[in-house]
């Protein structure tokens, strides 16, 4: 018979075994299902995990790929690893995504064709408050009148979905477009440009501004007086009021932080790889970010991995739906599964399995 | 005071072992329990008191062992077999629901329970054989926690059991209410029913209990007649160790340190009591002792003093500096600490390492902070000493709160606070669940930062415990202080008159 038994502590080995553990169980079980569709598991989960990075045929085109797909992932994680730490559930970061981009490709058109190198940062500023100013609804309205963040951020993405395509009928609507939705190509205007920093790489200032926040929030998460905050927020709510910790504060500071990393997440995306507002500018990469930070333990170090990690996935899963005609839901089918395995296995960090009889009834 | 019972055995316990990983609870514990008889288990938080009664109301299987019930085999597999044999128990936690009435609880816990009306003049007819006044009519939100104990002891007394299991039944009581209680027992036992009253209070088991058994960490050290010992030898005997009592040298009153005046301030918890228009002065080098059963307020009022609840400035005076409206770590800085009663999840983060922990209220007057950073090394550097001086047992300050034993986690909050120079100190429950030698080296380190010149606040439940600490005692009765009366020349009865008197006595005869 098979026990679980509940630990004194949680297992330090097990708490960073569990990822790599879910990775493996993800492949096997994901093994399984690209048999049932017919297809060779060996080479469907090789052309996920390897091809992307080390094919002659693809590499080229897809390796960089990958810091354009995490950098955006790790962006958002880590602002809402931060609130999800502390038990503020920001499920809306799609939205502040979309809002970002859209504040911020908003600044730089309203200022075309001013062509200045002050453009560029002034549209980031405008993103990053896009972002912070949709995060600020779910926390005001939290804070004021006790709602809850969950719904409110997640309705809130429709409502930014919906102001995105407004605007790339509308307002930001390319007028050298001859109607077609969308706005200007802002990629194409160097002002206002995300460019590709290190040819062949992926780096934009993007992927450069993730890697400062996952040092940022490390140090701030070890070091610094609010990460600690943040934490005993999380475990103890109680003990962290005693602590001269402010709930309403922390609320405010965690949903905005999280959604000015979002709307920044999203100005780079609109002013880089993506290039133009259009209807389908958001990609998911607002919810996505939740799985990265779970995936990631919440912690900036695991995010960064983790984000690399299920861009590959994303890459992989792209390549592989492409070469062995795979149906694109089982690609999001074996995505889903990571996150299953994940939360699944996460079991072992806090119980012990024992095999042998039973022997107690309380 | 009845005899020592009938002389036939009741219950025979022989052998009774168990062990839970990391723990051995029970080793080898054997004693008997006679017809009639009050026995007392008697033991430290820790020495296995609950463990043993959970294996009698089979809530808990013994690993090794056998137990004899009226002659016959007895092994429970569950407490409905342990009621059917004739066992009752009265846990120290109530399962009650305040929402419904008196009699609907009690049906709720029987296995076939008669109609309303039925029950309800048994219920009626119980309480007023026992002596237990309470109308099966009222709603059990509304009754005190005495009343409520009420219930549950009716709800046994229903079942006829040859064995009434008492866990801890005082803690909620006034003197009055323990007396009407004790009154019962004795009844019970005349009429033949067995009870196992299971207390660290020694007093009470001396004024109650015909045997006593004394456990210490999960082994009998020791029976007795409890009438034939004094307190301090059963003390002695339930830790192993000579007991000092505090000492505390007479000196001269400061300056008032902490006024409060006119507090009147709404609960933040759920069923909580607010607090009505309390007003106290404590000075410098004094022990203001406040006494009182058990959510008539004592919550509310260390959040109301260490500032997480915050009233008007004037409410509060540190030094006489208005602080009501200021909030923990503002108060901290003008000088008053504070230890709650809860030691997991509001004095201390239960997965958290001691370090942390004492970063947790330590930061601000330990100066662990600097510029928005943490200085590790200087935490770390106060959590060893909290731990060196207040001899807390750990295997290092890396380990989480929740690692420590109750007793040891206690020390280490109270330590916390202590250990910061304070000008105020508000101590909730200082030595709940904490042996008898920490609950003396807890009392000594508050007395001496009172000698210090330090005006402290001691909130507890344990009469015994402020009579030694406190140089004026006063008790908070829903939501209400009364006026502050010196310590010495109180006597039993003016406290229990402090506490409220019996709660709800006069209601519930009024009720008939």
């Amino acid at each position: 018979m098979v026990r679980l038994e509940k630990r004194p502590s949680p297992s330090a080995f097990w708490q960073w075994a569990t990822p790599v553990l879910a990775v493996v169980l993800t492949m096997i079980a994901g093994g399984i299902m690209f048999a049932l569709l017919g297809k060779n598991p060996v080479e469907a989960i090789r052309t996920i995990f390897w091809d992307p990075l080390f094919n002659e045929q693809f590499a080229a085109y897809s390796r960089p790929q990958l810091l354009v797909k995490a950098g955006p992932l790790i962006l958002i994680a880590v602002g809402l690893s931060l609130g999800f730490r502390a038990g503020i559930w920001n499920i809306g970061a799609e939205g502040q995504y979309i809002m970002g981009a859209i504040f911020g490709a908003g600044v730089g058109l309203a200022l075309y064709p001013v062509e200045t190198r002050w453009v560029f940062p002034l549209m980031v500023v405008a993103g990053v408050f896009g972002g912070w100013l949709w995060a600020m609804i779910p926390a005001i309205l939290k804070t004021r009148f006790n709602t809850n963040e969950i719904l409110v951020s997640l309705l809130l993405v429709y409502v930014a979905q919906n102001i995105l395509a407004s605007m790339s009928l509308g307002l930001l609507r390319n007028p050298e477009g001859g109607g077609f939705p969308g706005s200007r190509n802002l990629g194409q205007i160097p002002a206002m440009a995300n460019p590709e920093l290190i040819p062949g790489t992926g780096m934009h200032w993007g992927v450069i501004a993730a890697f400062v926040v996952v040092i940022a929030a490390y140090v701030m998460l070890q070091r610094h007086i609010l990460g600690f905050h943040i934490k005993l927020s999380g475990q103890a709510p109680r003990a962290a009021r005693f602590a001269g910790v402010s709930p309403q504060r922390l609320v405010v500071l965690c949903m905005g932080i999280s959604g000015a990393l979002a709307g920044a997440a999203g100005l780079f995306e609109v002013a880089g790889p993506s290039g133009q507002i259009s209807i389908d500018f958001n990609v998911g990469y607002g919810f996505t970010a939740i799985i990265v930070a779970f995936l990631g333990r919440l912690n900036p170090i695991g995010i960064l991995l983790a984000g690399l990690l299920m861009a590959l996935t994303y890459i992989g899963g792209e390549l592989a739906s492409f070469m062995l005609s795979l149906p694109s839901a089982a690609i999001q089918a074996f995505q889903g599964m990571l996150l299953f395995f994940l939360l699944a296995v996460d079991l072992l960090t806090n119980y012990r399995v024992r095999f042998g009889a039973k022997r107690e009834v309380a | 005071m009845t005899g020592t019972g009938t002389g036939t055995e009741l219950l025979a316990i022989s052998g009774v072992t168990k062990a839970y990983p990391g723990v051995v609870a029970n080793s080898d514990v054997s004693f008997s329990i006679s017809e009639g008889e009050v026995h007392a288990l008697l033991g430290e938080n820790g020495a296995g008191k609950s463990t043993l009664v959970k294996m009698i109301y089979g809530l808990v299987k013994p690993d090794a062992g056998s137990m004899r019930f009226r002659g016959a085999d007895y092994a429970p597999a569950e407490p409905r077999a342990a009621r059917a044999a004739g066992v009752a128990m009265v846990f120290q936690h109530f399962s009650l629901f305040e929402a419904l009435n008196v009699a609907e609880n009690v049906a709720l816990g029987m296995e076939n329970p008669p109609p309303m009306r039925e029950l309800a003049s048994r219920i009626k007819a119980v309480s007023e054989e026992y002596g237990l006044p309470l109308d099966p009519g009222r709603m059990v939100g509304d009754l005190s926690a005495g009343e409520r104990q009420r219930v549950e002891i009716i709800r046994c007394l229903l079942q006829d059991p040859k064995l009434l299991i008492m866990d801890e039944p005082t803690s909620v009581l006034t003197p009055q209410e323990v007396e009407i209680l004790f009154k019962t027992l004795r009844q019970l036992s005349s009429e033949g029913t067995a009870i196992l009253y299971i207390s660290h209070k020694l007093e009470e088991i001396r004024a109650l209990c015909d045997e006593a058994t004394i456990l210490r960490r999960g082994k009998v050290v020791a029976t007795c007649t409890p009438r034939e010992r004094s307190a301090r030898e059963m003390a002695e005997l339930m830790v192993g160790a000579t007991l000092t009592p505090p000492a505390r040298a007479a000196q001269e009153k400061g300056a008032v340190a902490l006024e409060v005046a006119g507090l009147s301030v709404a609960s933040p918890i759920p069923f909580g009591t607010s607090l009505k228009d309390v007003s106290f002065a404590v000075r410098k080098g004094e022990v203001l002792g406040i006494a009182g059963v058990a959510g008539n307020g004592q919550d509310e009022l260390l959040l109301a003093l260490s500032g997480e609840l915050r009233c008007s400035a004037g409410a509060v005076r540190i030094d006489g500096v208005p602080m009501g409206d200021q909030g923990p770590n503002a108060r901290r800085a003008a000088g008053l600490v504070a230890a709650p009663e809860e030691r997991l999840g509001h004095a201390a983060a239960p997965d958290m390492s001691l370090v942390e922990n004492a970063l947790l209220s330590g930061a601000v007057r330990k100066g662990l902070v600097k510029g928005g950073f943490i200085d590790w090394a200087a935490a770390g550097e106060f959590a060893a000493g909290i731990v060196r001086d207040f001899d807390v047992r750990t295997p290092g300050t890396h380990v989480a709160a929740r690692a420590l034993s109750g007793g040891n986690l206690q020390k280490f909050v109270v330590g916390r606070e202590l250990s910061q120079a304070p000008s105020v100190i508000v101590i909730n429950q200082p030595t709940w669940g904490v042996d008898a030698a920490a609950a003396a080296a807890i009392r000594q380190a508050i007395l001496d930062r009172a000698a210090g010149g330090a005006a402290v606040v001691v909130i507890s439940q344990d009469l015994d415990e402020l009579l030694e600490i406190a140089d004026r005692f006063a008790a908070l009765n829903e939501g209400r202080l009364t006026a502050p009366r010196p310590v010495e020349g109180l006597t039993i009865d003016e406290i229990g008159l402090m506490m409220g008197g019996a709660h709800g006595m006069e209601v519930a005869h009024h009720g008939h």
